[in-house]
């Protein structure tokens, strides 16, 4: 056994600390990663939110003058709606590229570490760019 | 049923398949979506109602919403199955899982057709 193996502290568990400054993951991890924490957060609270958003919008003409002209200008409400549509984003261009990797389409190393970045890029400017609309 | 196997290894592919075709119609309405609202005229209320009262719209919604609630119970069970290992637990966060996505389900059946 070499000496190196030897003084490394064993059994190392994994921690949030670990996962976030000790080890470096790889990025099509983050790419999974991200895609569960978005499904989890689209699920709730946002799917909730935008079934509400969309009664009130669609229930009468004061309702959809409350929302538009209110509700939606607040700024929370505007943060609120960014993060929805980066969690839409990148859960849908993820997905996207998890259902190429299904038909073994971009398996090899370098072409899914380039669409990883690829999906971190790409819901990003969706996101920039909606941002960039509303604010 | 006679033939009917209760136990095994192959259950998760139908699972597995049905997220990836719901996936694939939500992501389709999506993009429909932002293409009208990016080409089409300003939202107002008038627009906002027109569009969401005309019977295609109202079934192309409701095809994205029962989408969404297979997809979501299949997500979200994957998430309950690698974190939750107590059984009563589980158990519990599923059933409230269901709860909720039939709740959505009904909500947005009694917004579109009011």
């Amino acid at each position: 056994m070499s000496s190196v193996a030897a003084k490394k502290a064993r059994p190392k568990y994994l921690s949030l600390s670990a996962l976030l400054f000790e080890i470096r993951l790889p990025a099509p991890a983050w790419v999974s990663g991200l895609h569960r924490i978005s499904g989890a957060l689209l699920f709730f609270p946002f799917a909730a939110w935008l079934l509400y958003l969309l009664d009130s919008s669609l229930a009468s003409e004061q309702g959809f003058a409350r929302v538009h002209d209110h509700y939606l200008r607040m700024p929370v409400a505007k943060l609120a709606l960014i993060a929805f549509v980066w969690a839409y984003a990148h859960h849908f261009c993820a997905g996207l590229r998890f259902l190429f990797l299904d038909l073994n389409k971009g398996i090899e190393l370098a072409q899914a570490r380039t669409t990883a970045f690829v999906v971190f890029g790409a819901s990003l400017l969706i996101t920039l760019f909606f941002a960039w609309r509303i604010w | 049923m006679v033939n009917r196997v209760v136990v095994g290894a192959h259950y998760g592919l139908g699972s597995w398949l049905a997220q990836r075709v719901t996936a694939a119609i939500m992501a389709v309405y999506s993009v429909i979506l932002v293409v009208m609202f990016m080409t089409g005229r300003p939202i107002n209320y008038g627009v906002w109602k027109d569009l969401f009262s005309q019977g295609w719209m109202r079934v192309a919604t409701l095809l994205f919403a029962v989408s969404l609630a297979w997809h979501a119970w299949v997500g979200v069970r994957d998430i309950v199955m690698d974190y939750a290992r107590h059984d009563g637990l589980r158990l519990g966060l599923e059933v409230i899982t269901l709860l909720v996505l039939a709740a959505y389900l009904g909500w947005t059946v009694q917004i579109l057709w009011r």
